[in-house]
């Protein structure tokens, strides 16, 4: 019953934002990261979340899934402004109890540096969320193929990723039933302290190794069979192509970043 | 009564989106010694039902009682009672994973707590039901096994529990011909010698009428039918409805009977057919002389 | 390009055997054999018999030690035709789920095409009829894991035809299905054998299967035991039985009615053709 866990965090739909080729999304949020570091202070903060903002509208995402996307780095991010907070020396003290110093510049730098984190994942989200991992996928070994010249596997590394996204929801399938088949038998993976866990994870991981390898040696098998012969001369179904759309989003992307430039001009 | 199953629901994603009523109000009692087929369509919740019965999954209400213990019961000993079903899953070789085929069969009895020679007495035991050669095969690796090997020590695996029901889910499925008939084979072993109480899913209607001596029907998560492979396999229209085949036997009684013939009602095992075409076919040649 | 004979041959072996690194004895043993235009063969054989490795020699995968294996005429042992040769003979395996590539089932159909180069606008048209020949259409932008096994397969099969082949050979791709997966991969490949002329050769352990086969070779250590149709070869009851395979059910009871003395044809092979036998005999 894994079936219906969403790979990735793809949020489906049709909205220009969706429509985008990938290439160009993927092209624009990196610029956007870009452009986040370049931000010099909490006005530039600002636009650059007014710009998200509005994308995401434009995308008719849930602001609430680029929340979503934040939670599991909250750690790091506490920990960043944490850092920041404690460890950093200025001279206008705030706070000054015992072994605790605190300084104004200190906090504005904790502030700053984990505002750039939360920018960045949350960039990173409005991709992955607008563009499905194939269509990822693809973007990537195209933009990537250049390279090749160069012997970059540009190819190779696309078509691993194509096969590790197919068999994820096999391969977690397949660990339910080892899993139940072993508690079958008495198998405890709940309780224990740490080096027991790990012990009784061994006729779990064991099963899940050998039947990867089985189901790596079919398809190696299966894809010669289907004449597979690496990246030279292969052709694709789907191609991409730029069209107005991502002309237009490239014109707004330059305007963000011309603004953020500004920005750094006038309040850096 | 080893297995008591009350009005048991279940349901997949409570509250999503997807939420699928996987078994309605299922009831039924399995009494000691008894062979039980278990048949359905993919998808008729017969797999959602199997793991209920060693707790693996848990009702959303209802209950299974295994020995008269509700396996819902806090206070009971989860792995004590998970192990008085042994569970046989589909393509059980999956889950060998020990590098000699004595310490697999053996994982099940060290995670009950039993020592040592109470240990090696039972992979002996489970090693000759199912016909594994103690002494050439328990050294042997696992993988040096064939498959129809390894699907025999995965089901000693089970065996070496001492269950007092032993359940399995499609025990021949990617065997080939004699594969297939050294498992019926041991199943029906363990049911007459031993008097194991059997249950077996199964997608071949013609094993099912060959070896069970009870047939249940699952359907869209209910169970539509409880009774002797009589009074299943005659309910023939039913049965493809359904999506379900009918024994061999049972078309050929039907179709002899449209062509006039009187066959008794209730038959479905190869052995029975045989003795009344023979009465028929002896008959006919008399007439003849 | 020369009128195609009906009489034509789509695979030809010829004293061919194989034996796998490091293995004590052949795998395929001295097999001469041929599949012709439009023919469906079914090998049987017990699990170590031999039948799959003779499978994979049809297509290149594996390449004869001694003796030649003809594709559509042309020799496996040539490197150069190796791509050729695979898109004349698609083969479809076991399991499901691990011979499907892509993530949307129509990009996995397009995998074989892509691989060969065809140009997108043509992949599209051929995929697209492939899905519809073997009823996938509605699932073309579905994600594979999605499916049902026999969905899978179908999938599968498709993937093959869009490379238009002239045989498919089917290697146990039956065997982990339900009944009714079964019946949906059967059925496809005796449409695409009677309406498209593909020859087929499905290995299998169902003798059901091979029972609506045009020939029948069973294969035992290697070597071919017996070959024959149908009901020529499951008629031998106890060679097959000791072959370590089975007959069909009514094959055995009309076997089991022989000795008991009645003189009913010994090659029975479906419920009908029993209740015709006992018809005409009483």
């Amino acid at each position: 019953m894994l079936n219906d866990i969403t790979l990735g965090q793809y949020f489906p739909g049709t909205s220009p934002i969706h429509r985008m080729d990938p290439r160009m999304k993927l092209i624009l949020t990196i610029i956007y990261i870009v452009g986040v570091f370049l931000v010099k202070s909490f006005a530039g903060y600002a636009v650059a979340f007014l710009f998200l903002y509005l994308i995401v509208r434009i995308a008719e995402i849930p602001f609430k899934y680029l929340i979503k996307g934040v939670k599991p780095l909250r750690f790091i991010i506490i920990f960043t402004f944490l850092l920041n907070l404690f460890f950093l020396t200025g001279e206008t003290p705030l706070l000054d109890i015992g072994p605790v110093h605190l300084t104004r510049e200190a906090l504005f730098n904790a502030v700053y540096f984990s505002l750039r984190l939360v920018f960045l994942v949350m960039g990173t989200s409005v991709l992955t969320l607008t563009t499905s991992p194939v269509q990822l996928t693809d973007a990537l070994e195209r933009l990537l193929h250049p390279l090749q010249r160069f012997h970059f596997p540009a190819h190779e590394l696309a078509m691993m990723m194509t096969i590790a996204l197919r068999f994820i929801p096999t391969l977690l399938d397949e660990t339910d039933k080892i899993q139940k088949a072993q508690m079958a038998r008495g198998a405890d993976f709940e309780s224990g302290n740490l080096i027991q866990r790990a012990k009784a994870m061994i006729p779990l991981l064991v099963p899940l190794f050998v039947s990867s390898f089985r189901r790596a040696n079919d398809l190696a098998m299966a894809m010669e069979a289907r004449c597979y012969r690496g990246g030279d001369h292969r052709t694709r179904l789907r191609e991409l192509r730029y069209t107005r759309l991502d002309a237009v989003a490239a014109v707004v992307m330059c305007g963000f970043i011309v603004v953020i430039i500004l920005e750094g001009r006038i309040f850096g | 009564m080893p297995l008591v199953v009350e009005n048991l629901n279940h349901i997949y994603m409570k509250g999503g989106p997807y939420e699928t009523q996987a078994l309605h109000d299922v009831s039924f009692t399995i009494r000691d010694g008894e062979f039980v087929g278990l048949i359905g369509h993919t998808g008729s919740g017969k797999s959602t039902l199997v793991q209920h019965l060693n707790g693996l999954l848990q009702p959303d209400s209802g209950r299974v009682l295994v020995d008269g213990t509700d396996l819902a019961d806090k206070t009971a000993d989860r792995k004590q009672i998970r192990c008085k079903v042994g569970l046989v899953f589909q393509y059980a070789e999956n889950q060998l994973f020990e590098e000699t085929v004595e310490k697999d069969i053996a994982f099940g009895p060290k995670n009950l707590g039993l020592d040592a020679a109470e240990v090696d007495r039972r992979v002996r035991e489970a090693m000759r039901q199912v016909a594994l050669d103690y002494e050439t095969i328990s050294q042997k690796s696992v993988f040096e096994l064939s498959g129809g090997q390894m699907r025999r020590a995965a089901i000693a695996g089970v065996l070496a529990m001492k269950p007092s029901v032993l359940v399995l889910d499609e025990p021949c499925a990617g065997l080939d011909p004699h594969g297939r008939e050294e498992i019926l084979g041991l199943i029906k072993r363990l049911h007459t010698e031993s008097g194991a109480t059997i249950v077996m899913v199964s997608h071949s209607m013609d094993d099912v009428a060959q070896l069970a001596e009870r047939v249940l029907v699952m359907e869209k998560g209910r169970l539509v039918m409880d009774g002797t492979p009589e009074e299943v396999f005659t309910r023939g229209e039913e049965l493809r409805s359904m999506g379900l085949d009918v024994p061999q036997v049972v078309q050929l009684c039907e179709q002899l009977r449209a062509r006039g013939y009187e066959i008794p009602e209730r038959i479905y095992r190869m052995e029975d057919i045989r003795e009344i075409l023979l009465k028929i076919l002896k008959k006919g040649e008399h007439h003849a002389q | 390009m020369a009128e195609q004979r009906m009489d034509e041959d789509r695979i030809l072996a010829t004293d061919v055997t194989y034996r796998y690194p490091d293995a004590e004895r052949n795998a395929v043993d001295q097999v001469s054999m041929r599949v012709k235009r439009g023919e469906f063969l079914a090998i049987l054989g017990h699990n170590g018999s031999g039948k799959s490795t003779l499978a994979k020699l049809f297509n290149a995968l594996y390449v004869p030690e001694s003796g030649t294996v003809l594709m559509c005429g042309m020799d496996t042992r040539d490197d150069e035709l190796v791509f050729e040769i695979r898109q004349n003979a698609g083969m479809v395996f076991q399991n499901p789920d691990n011979q499907i590539v892509a993530t949307i089932v129509e990009e996995d159909v397009a995998f074989g095409l892509e691989n060969n180069g065809v140009p997108p606008a043509e992949i599209r048209v051929r995929i697209d009829e492939a899905l519809k020949i073997v009823n996938m259409s509605e699932y073309a932008r579905k994600a594979p894991h999605m499916l049902s096994g026999g969905q899978k397969q179908r999938v599968a099969i498709a993937g093959v035809l869009a490379m238009k082949p002239k045989v498919i050979v089917l290697d146990e791709s039956t065997a982990m299905l339900d009944p009714s997966g079964r019946a949906e991969v059967m059925n496809t490949v005796h449409r695409l054998n009677r309406d498209e002329g593909i020859s087929i050769v499905i290995i299998t352990h169902y003798m059901s299967e091979a029972a609506t086969a045009d020939y029948v070779i069973v294969m035992d250590d290697g070597k071919i035991r017996l070959t024959g149709t149908p009901r020529k070869v499951f008629s031998d009851v106890e060679t097959v039985r000791s072959l370590g395979l089975d007959v069909p059910p009514m094959t055995g009871l009309a076997h089991d009615l022989r000795h008991a003395g009645i003189d009913i044809r010994p090659d029975v092979l479906t419920v009908e053709e029993m209740v015709e036998e006992v018809c005409r005999l009483s």
